[in-house]
């Protein structure tokens, strides 16, 4: 069978935002009436190459090609026109206005120089009835459901731009039967020659409805391929960037032996966030919690420090019962968490090093009873030295600082604490090698000195590294635990790509 | 039932309600003559109030329009008592200028990303000032075409006089409404009111829009002058003091939500003739303070607020329970 034509190839894409390099001599080509996946990890270039392609960001090198002309994107709505259309994950619709408008915003039908109504009301009964949509169009976008947004975003932009359409995780709050209408709808869309870009990070939905995959990692390409070509595993591989080959044991941290663990979670959970899971933690150990972005591992934390409330099971330390309502509740029984995106959770870019490290001390002492400046500079001192902070100044604002020092300047905030359990979502994301490396050591530290941590990472060869126990998760669901020997790449790996029953095709 | 709407309902009933308590207690209330001074007095507050819907529906505020209308009226006064401009050259000059100095704020509003409250409360003061400059007097307009205008009547059925400035602000009224729903202007103030991100996304100029906004707020608050000026026969650099507070009031008060987005300009509307009929009521009390105007408004916002509050509460919980289905 003769490959389908290519309708819009990017090549040789590179982007950098402020030296950080976002993009590294990326190619993607979208054929005709094909689905093509894009995946990759938080931070991997998904988002910024989808950018680019939109006309959102300008490339700093490289040459876009539609029908083979190249051209170049100026902005989201000379995209539209030139027929890439892009539904985004949280619907970017206006829910005041009604159906109809929103479809036709800013090219509704006119009669004498006034918008015909009624026109317009047909005509988007009309359109939505290609899509077995039939609803009152009059009505306003915001009596409908999250899914039939989203179905109208998609009727919108097919029906303005209708050459591409980038789906930016489509499905990531829709329930089972509202993935397969849309799955449906994407079918539909393909057999009429559509070339389709669907971003996504269950798996099992990649294989469900792509024909194509690619993978990126770091700015940089990972690898693209036919699905039927790929098995799941290496699809993981491809994304974690470690082939089964390669798993070695590397340094794994000594065992433990039995542990006295304190602070227990029995049947956690919350709705379609994270299904119930019993979780215990003592001094001394480090669970390490494995799993792709989307399987639970955030919304667990979450629900560990009380920023989610769990719907289900209860918690204890040392045997008493403990409730967790907010995070207020989780920093009094001693807990902290340096959350995965630092820039908007964590830590306050105005402010300088030593506001940011005083910050949940004075939060925990109540603001009556306020830390004199010569407290906290020494309190902040303190911890340039000991997390070998570098920055110029204690009273440096922290946006000034490196990502590396910035993600020390959290982790320094929750250690002036002296927490009992710390979690660490995403502690090693986007810093430079060196400090990766530091902070690694960091957490090896903290643990020998008695603190119980549970550390998120995508990084499966740092988990082996410095856990002494990993949890892997997938579908939002906690799949089970490795202890000891069984700790390695490989098991970590297998359990993530296991097959699962969510949404088969 | 659209819940978005049950404001303007809710309004609507208040104005019958009203009407109908002043009409028990006073039958001299059901007349036309009450109804056509009720437009006549009210005339400049509901002219700028179409503005303020617009300003409001888009998420914005316009602070400027009280010391706006005031400086039209000096204006006026001036060009016609002093240098002796043919009122309707005077008009021209004044709408011109007015739309232009609601145009320059939308620009300062849009382009340099300074929320409007500051824009227009640096506008109010600008206006207000720029009259004093022209003079601290109040100046009388004696012209005959202006003796013209304020005797231009038509008599509706059972006496009352439908005056020139009242039937001017019911068409302003109408044309707002024809702009609001029947334009891509006013599909798109809705939309920046609704979700400014998305709107720019989905392809709506939102620097044009803006700046047309404020432009037409700048020229119905010079229509309002032009009004209190015909109303008043004069200009004066302390009149209108507080008037666009009176119009958010009446915006607010029509079921506007002030985050912008959800409105219509028929509840502004209703929203002066309410505070008309509470006026017409004191009157013919004739022994209440007129500050019981001011009172039962005070009254009126914060239950229209609590009400809006209740709707937007309300709207939060049947997305979640549409999204968890």
């Amino acid at each position: 069978m003769a490959e389908p034509p290519i309708l819009l190839s990017a090549e040789g894409i590179s982007k950098s935002f402020l030296g950080f390099r976002a993009l590294e001599g990326v190619d993607l080509h979208i054929r005709a009436g094909e689905v093509h996946a894009l995946l990759g990890e938080n931070g991997a270039g998904k988002s910024t190459l989808i950018k680019v392609l939109t006309g959102v960001h300008q490339p700093d090198s490289g040459t876009i090609r539609l029908n083979g002309e190249q051209i170049s994107v100026r902005d989201a709505q000379q995209a539209q026109k030139l027929g890439i259309g892009t539904v985004y994950q949280e619907v970017n619709l206006l829910p005041n206005l009604s159906v109809a408008e929103n479809l036709y915003i800013g090219r509704q039908p006119m009669r004498f120089g006034l918008i015909n109504r009624r026109e317009m009301d047909k005509n988007a009964r009309a359109l939505l009835a290609q899509y077995d949509i039939d609803i009152d169009v009059s009505a306003d976008l915001a009596s409908y459901s999250v899914a039939v947004q989203q179905l109208i975003a998609i009727a919108r932009a097919v029906d303005i731009s209708g050459k591409i359409l980038i789906l930016d995780e489509p499905t990531a709050s829709l329930d089972r039967h509202e993935v397969e209408v849309l799955f449906t709808v994407i079918r539909r869309l393909k057999a009429r020659g559509l070339g389709i870009v669907f971003i996504t990070h269950f798996l099992d939905q990649v294989y469900a409805v792509s024909d194509r995959v690619t993978v990126l990692r770091n700015g940089k390409l990972a690898g693209t391929s036919l699905c039927v070509d790929l098995p799941k595993l290496d699809l993981v591989s491809l994304m974690l960037g470690r082939t089964l080959a390669e798993a070695t044991h590397g340094s794994r941290r000594q065992e433990t032996g039995p542990v006295h663990r304190e602070i227990s979670f029995k049947g956690f959970g919350l709705g379609r966030s994270v299904a119930p899971f019993d979780l215990e933690i003592g001094r001394g150990e480090v669970v390490g919690v494995a799993g792709l972005l989307g399987s639970g591992r955030t919304e667990t934390a979450k629900l560990l420090f009380g920023i989610d409330i769990a719907d289900s099971g209860t918690a204890s330390i040392d045997g008493k019962p403990v409730k967790i309502g907010s995070p207020r509740d989780a920093i009094k029984l001693g807990f902290g968490l340096c959350p995965e995106d630092r820039k908007t959770d964590g830590i306050i870019g105005d402010l300088s090093v030593r506001e940011n490290i005083a910050l949940a001390l004075q939060a925990r002492r109540g603001w009556f009873n306020r830390m004199r400046q010569s407290e906290q500079r020494a309190l902040a001192d303190r911890f340039v030295k000991a997390l070998d902070i570098r920055t110029s100044d204690i009273e440096k604002p922290v946006k000034f600082l490196s990502g590396g020092n910035q993600q020390k300047v959290i982790l320094a905030r929750w250690l002036a604490t002296e927490p009992r359990f710390l979690i660490l979502d995403e502690p090693t994301r986007g810093i430079d090698v060196g400090a990766h490396a530091e902070i690694i050591q960091l957490i090896n530290r903290l643990c020998d000195d008695g603190m119980a941590l549970l550390v998120i990472s995508s990084e499966i060869e740092e988990i082996v590294a410095y856990s002494t126990r990993v949890r892997v998760l997938r579908d939002r669901e906690h799949q089970g635990e490795l202890t000891g020997a069984s700790i390695d790449t490989g098991t970590i790996m297998r359990t993530i790509a296991a097959d699962s029953a969510r949404i088969e095709a | 039932m659209n819940t978005r709407l049950l404001p303007f309902y809710a309004t609507l009933f208040i104005g019958v309600l009203a009407y109908v308590i002043c009409v028990i207690q006073f039958p001299g209330m059901f007349s036309t003559r009450v109804a056509g001074n009720l437009l006549t007095d009210n005339a400049f507050l509901g002219i700028a109030a179409v503005g303020m819907t617009f300003v409001i529906l888009s998420g914005g505020i316009d602070l400027s329009v009280g010391s706006v209308i005031a400086f039209t009226g000096v204006l006026l006064a001036v060009l016609i008592n002093w240098n002796g401009v043919h009122p309707l050259l005077a008009f021209a000059i004044a709408l011109t200028l007015t739309t232009l100095f609601g145009a320059a704020m939308g620009l300062i509003i849009h382009y340099l990303d300074v929320p409007a409250f500051i824009v227009t409360l640096a506008g109010m003061f600008l206006a207000r000032g720029l009259c004093f400059v022209m003079t601290t007097d109040s100046v009388p307009i004696n012209h005959e075409f202006y003796t013209l205008l304020q005797s231009l009547y038509w008599r509706m059925p059972g006496g009352g006089r439908l005056t020139f400035v009242g039937g001017l602000m019911v068409a302003t009224f109408a044309v707002g409404i024809l702009i609001a729903h029947f334009t891509k202007f006013g599909s798109y103030i809705y939309a920046i009111g609704g979700n400014r991100a998305s709107a720019e996304l989905m392809g709506v100029p939102v620097a044009r829009t803006t700046v047309g906004i404020y432009a037409l707020s700048g020229f119905l608050s010079g229509l309002a002058g032009i009004v209190f000026s015909l109303y008043t026969s004069a200009g004066y650099s302390l009149a209108a003091v507080g008037v666009e507070l009176d119009t958010i009031a009446a915006v607010v008060i029509g079921g506007t939500l002030l985050t912008g987005g959800v409105g219509l300009v028929a509840g502004t509307f209703i929203g002066v003739i309410i505070q008309g009929i509470i006026q017409t009521y004191i009157v013919f009390d004739g022994t209440l303070s007129s500050w019981w105007t001011k009172i039962v408004v005070g009254i009126l916002l914060f239950a229209f607020i609590a009400l809006q509050r209740i709707l937007v509460w309300l709207s939060t919980r049947k997305a979640s329970a549409l999204g968890a289905h």
